[in-house]
């Protein structure tokens, strides 16, 4: 019986959780242009999506600007940890604070912030404007992640390595490197997720000519979003999840 | 000496982009046009339509951080006590949710909520009265707990998931029946997690305006809405940062307590 409660319980949480994907899916072949009713069903605008420029554009801009600045905060992100690793504890403790200041301050701030930066520079708001928020508010999720592995760490193998004849270089690549690659892998894609579905800070900073599909969306909201806007995020989040079935899926049979 | 310069290109980026843009709302939130120094941006929060904005959103946002806790404590009781290798496939629930865009996700529940939208045509169904929040601080306190709620869980659940079983069968040795238990031994022992949630959902849920805007029609202006107004609309930067200083006293309150009681960052969610 308590099993069956707790069951009834997970099962409303996840309801409710999957409850506007479950909805987006349905209208992404509704017929109607109305969220409202239900026109029949329709592969109209999954066909109409490859047609419309300004919303593949705002794709590729999604896109790009997720892979190079969650690369671009991997990479910072972790050669700061391998840092702080050597910091005396004081100075760890400093910049480790300033790390969560993005995390924890509100992102409506964040983005306030670097607007204003960018003005006072007069760096042109657009691509690379957006690409160095991102960069920024990635890093510390990169940090977070790789941090706990490099206190993991066992310092004796990398010195083993160079008592062995491997320079530095070689010692990390091939020591130290292999250990951390799970929690770099994790940063990555926490930065990746947190970078596409970003919209405020991104709201702040991008400039006139220039979209992702979240400022795409907000600005559609008045006139009625696009369905061709749900057929593709409808495709998005269907890929996404097949392809974490698969990757979940491989491990478990080895084990068999 | 080599190591040292490693630190370099963090150090710098911290600076030149965290450090430097807080200064710079400081700055444009403690002048005004002229550049002369001015309380007037800060004062600001004292006008009727100011106060009344941010008592708003701090009533919604604590609000929606209870409900968040409420349901996400004996949920993620339930997960810890899953088997262990489905760890990240619980953790996995939550993020999925974040691959479809999150903007497009509130939208769905105008859909959800409307006069005659699915719910209402399912309560319909079952003869249930209607239920008619959208365009109401209920439709936006529903949106925040909807948005917030994985942030409230992953914590909780991480801080269940690392208390050790064998604390708990002391505990019941010792005789404690399961409420004492838990009150005594498992409440304790995941508190930075929950301190950590509320400051994960309390921060985003009180400066949103996103969700006032696409499930609160377009009458109720939480604070976030007056500062994302000052800076797009009316283009008075000063004003918005002034009131921005004052939305981020309430952030840094929110982090002091985080750190007080969750010095090692344990109950940190990913």
């Amino acid at each position: 019986m308590r099993n069956f409660a707790r069951r009834i319980y997970i099962a409303l949480i996840i309801i409710f959780l999957y409850a506007p994907i479950g909805t987006l899916m349905v209208l992404s072949f509704n017929a109607s242009k109305s969220r409202a009713k239900w026109g029949g069903f329709t592969f109209k605008w999954y066909a109409e999506l490859f047609q419309n420029d300004a919303i593949l554009q705002a794709l590729w801009n999604t896109l790009a600007i997720a892979l190079l600045s969650s690369l671009i905060a991997t990479l910072i992100g972790t050669v700061a940890c391998i840092a702080l690793q050597n910091m005396k504890k004081r100075n760890r403790a400093i910049v480790l604070g300033i790390t969560n200041i993005p995390m924890l301050n509100a992102e409506i701030v964040t983005g306030i912030s670097l607007m204003l930066l960018f003005i006072v520079l007069g760096i042109q708001f657009g691509f690379f404007t957006i690409l160095l928020a991102h960069i920024t508010f990635n890093i510390p999720y990169v940090i977070l992640s790789v941090m706990p592995r490099m206190k993991q760490l066992n310092p004796s193998t990398y010195e083993a390595a160079l008592d062995l004849g491997a320079s530095p270089l070689q010692a990390f690549f091939k020591v130290t490197f292999p250990d951390l690659l799970p929690g770099i892998l994790s940063g990555f894609l926490m930065a990746f997720t947190m970078s596409l579905d970003d919209f405020i800070i991104t709201h702040f900073t991008k400039g006139p000519g220039i979209d992702t599909l979240s400022t795409k969306i907000y600005t559609e909201v008045k006139k009625g979003i696009k369905p061709e806007m749900y057929a593709l995020s409808t495709l998005i989040f269907v890929t996404v999840l097949i392809l974490l079935l698969l990757v979940n899926k491989t491990p478990k049979e080895k084990k068999n | 000496m080599n190591k040292k310069m490693l630190s370099l290109p963090y150090l710098f980026w911290c600076v030149a982009f965290i450090i430097i843009p807080l200064i710079m709302v400081f700055y444009y939130g403690l002048t005004d046009k002229t550049g002369a120094f001015t309380l007037e941006n800060i004062a600001a929060i004292a006008t009727p339509e100011h106060s009344k904005a941010l008592w708003f959103s701090l009533l919604l946002s604590l609000i929606s951080t209870v409900i968040c806790l409420l349901l996400a404590y004996p949920l993620a009781m339930i997960l810890s006590k899953m088997q262990v290798n489905q760890h990240s496939f619980i953790v996995l629930i939550f993020i999925l949710p974040m691959w479809m865009n999150f903007l497009l996700r509130t939208i769905a529940w105008q859909t959800l909520l409307e006069k005659s939208g699915v719910i209402n045509t399912l309560l319909d169904f079952l003869h249930l009265p209607a239920l008619e929040i959208i365009n109401t601080p209920y439709a936006i306190v529903l949106g925040m707990v909807y948005n917030f709620l994985p942030f409230m869980v992953l914590p909780i659940y991480n801080s269940l998931t690392k208390i050790d079983n064998n604390v708990i069968n002391a505990a019941r040795d010792l005789g404690a029946d399961s409420f004492k238990t838990f009150t005594r031994i498992i409440l304790p022992l995941s508190l930075p997690g929950v301190i950590s949630g509320i400051t994960m959902v309390f921060v985003p849920a009180l400066t949103t305006f996103v969700i006032s805007t696409l499930l609160g029609g377009s009458k109720i202006l939480l604070i976030g809405n007056v500062i994302e107004q000052e800076f797009t609309v009316t283009n008075n930067w000063h004003l918005g940062s002034g009131l921005s200083i004052v939305l981020m006293i309430f952030i840094i309150v929110n982090m002091v307590l985080s750190l007080v009681f969750d010095k090692e960052g344990e109950g940190n969610a990913l």
